[in-house]
């Protein structure tokens, strides 16, 4: 009796569709774009402050206040804090365990943890922006 | 008391290498006891329907990790995988991401291999303990990787990882979970071992933790956070050697 073994290869466009797992995980991937689309927006900022000029400097932050732009930032936020925060602290209990003895430490502390520090940067940051005054 | 019963309808892929070009489906109507698992119906359809069905299973208690099957589309043990919980219409496949030998049965050369790679076994870099001397171990550092001894290489969690379907060079959740579990070990000296298979690039860097391995799991094993903790270790060992004095 010969071997031959079927191979049922994954579609490597459109894997991710027929199961609710994996576009859940894809939701969570596609916040690359937003990233992209950030760090094109910090390029385009440090291009007009490198060049020194007031109108290319001025015309980049009217750009920033378009309502469009504003809409996008408001939904952008969102969205990377649904798909991408919220699930990665959910997930770090998992990368990071604590343990102290025979006791590990629960989950929900590690959690509340991460979502304290990052208040706590953001504030730092705000602060530094000069939008909170001390 | 007799139990009640329930007309199932039973969709298993077939596959005859020496007859078929490619997979079909074939339906049997069994007439299940509601306490019976999906493994049952498969015994009772191999047992009085069809006798031509293979599938691999041997101890129908959850230890031996040979009826993992796609049921309904989710990896499953199918000794754990009860009727009462499923629809009146099962579809039966194949794990997922591996070549199938016959009908239900797959190939599993490919892990069997990724396994040894792993070496999920106590590595020692000194002399062994005399006979008559055991490796003492402290119950805090059994905690430390016990979930892991769980595993029953039932491969559910490789019929999960779209990673290891789409590249199928990838290590893979069990073994990573496997050699995780003895670099773990405060018996083990083998860490760095280790290091060299499971830091390249077919090892822990190709995961992009969908954490599906750990959701299908039949026995609550994390394959995804042993795979997210060896990243960190990995990251940790690198920037060793980056700094002045560090191993090479």
């Amino acid at each position: 009796m010969s071997r031959q073994p079927y191979v049922r290869p994954m579609p490597k466009a459109s894997w991710y569709l027929g199961n609710a797992r994996y576009r859940r995980y894809m939701l969570r991937e596609v916040t690359c774009l937003l990233v992209g689309v950030y760090c094109a927006l910090l390029i385009w900022a440090l291009a007009a402050l490198s060049s020194g000029s007031p109108e290319r400097w001025g015309a980049f932050l009217a750009a920033q206040q378009n309502t469009a732009m504003v809409v996008f930032h408001a939904l952008a936020l969102v969205y990377y804090l649904v798909y991408m925060t919220f699930d990665w602290f959910k997930l770090a209990p998992k990368a990071m365990p604590v343990q102290f003895g025979e006791q590990k430490l629960p989950g929900s502390v590690i959690v509340i943890g991460h979502y304290v520090a990052w208040i706590a940067v953001t504030l730092f940051v705000l602060w530094l922006a000069g939008v909170l005054q001390t | 008391m007799t139990l009640k019963t329930r007309q199932l309808e039973l969709e298993v892929l077939r596959y005859d290498p020496e007859k078929d070009s490619e997979p079909h489906f074939q339906a049997y109507s069994v007439s299940c006891p509601e306490d019976w698992a999906i493994l049952d119906a498969l015994n009772y359809v191999k047992e009085n329907l069809d006798t031509t069905l293979s599938y691999r299973w041997s101890c129908h208690m959850m230890v031996c990790g040979s009826c993992g099957m796609m049921v309904n589309g989710e990896p499953s043990l199918t000794c754990k995988t009860f009727i009462r919980d499923l629809p009146d219409k099962v579809r039966i496949e194949p794990l997922q991401n591996f070549p199938i030998e016959r009908d239900l049965v797959v190939v599993l050369d490919d892990v069997m291999d990724k396994l040894q790679r792993a070496q999920p076994w106590i590595i020692r870099q000194d002399d062994p303990p005399p006979p008559d001397v055991e490796y003492n171990q402290p119950r805090a550092a059994l905690y430390k990787f016990k979930q892991y001894t769980m595993c029953i290489n039932c491969m559910c969690c490789y019929a999960a990882c779209p990673q290891y379907g789409l590249d199928p060079s990838f290590i893979g959740p069990a073994a990573l979970a496997m050699a995780h579990r003895y670099n773990l070990d405060s018996r083990d000296q083998g860490k760095s071992q280790r290091l060299d298979i499971l830091a390249d690039h077919d090892g822990v860097w190709d995961c992009s933790f969908v954490g599906a391995c750990s959701e299908v799991c039949p026995k609550s094993v994390d394959p995804a956070a042993a795979i997210q903790q060896m990243k960190v270790d990995g990251a940790i060992e690198w920037w060793k050697q980056k700094l002045p004095g560090g191993k090479s």
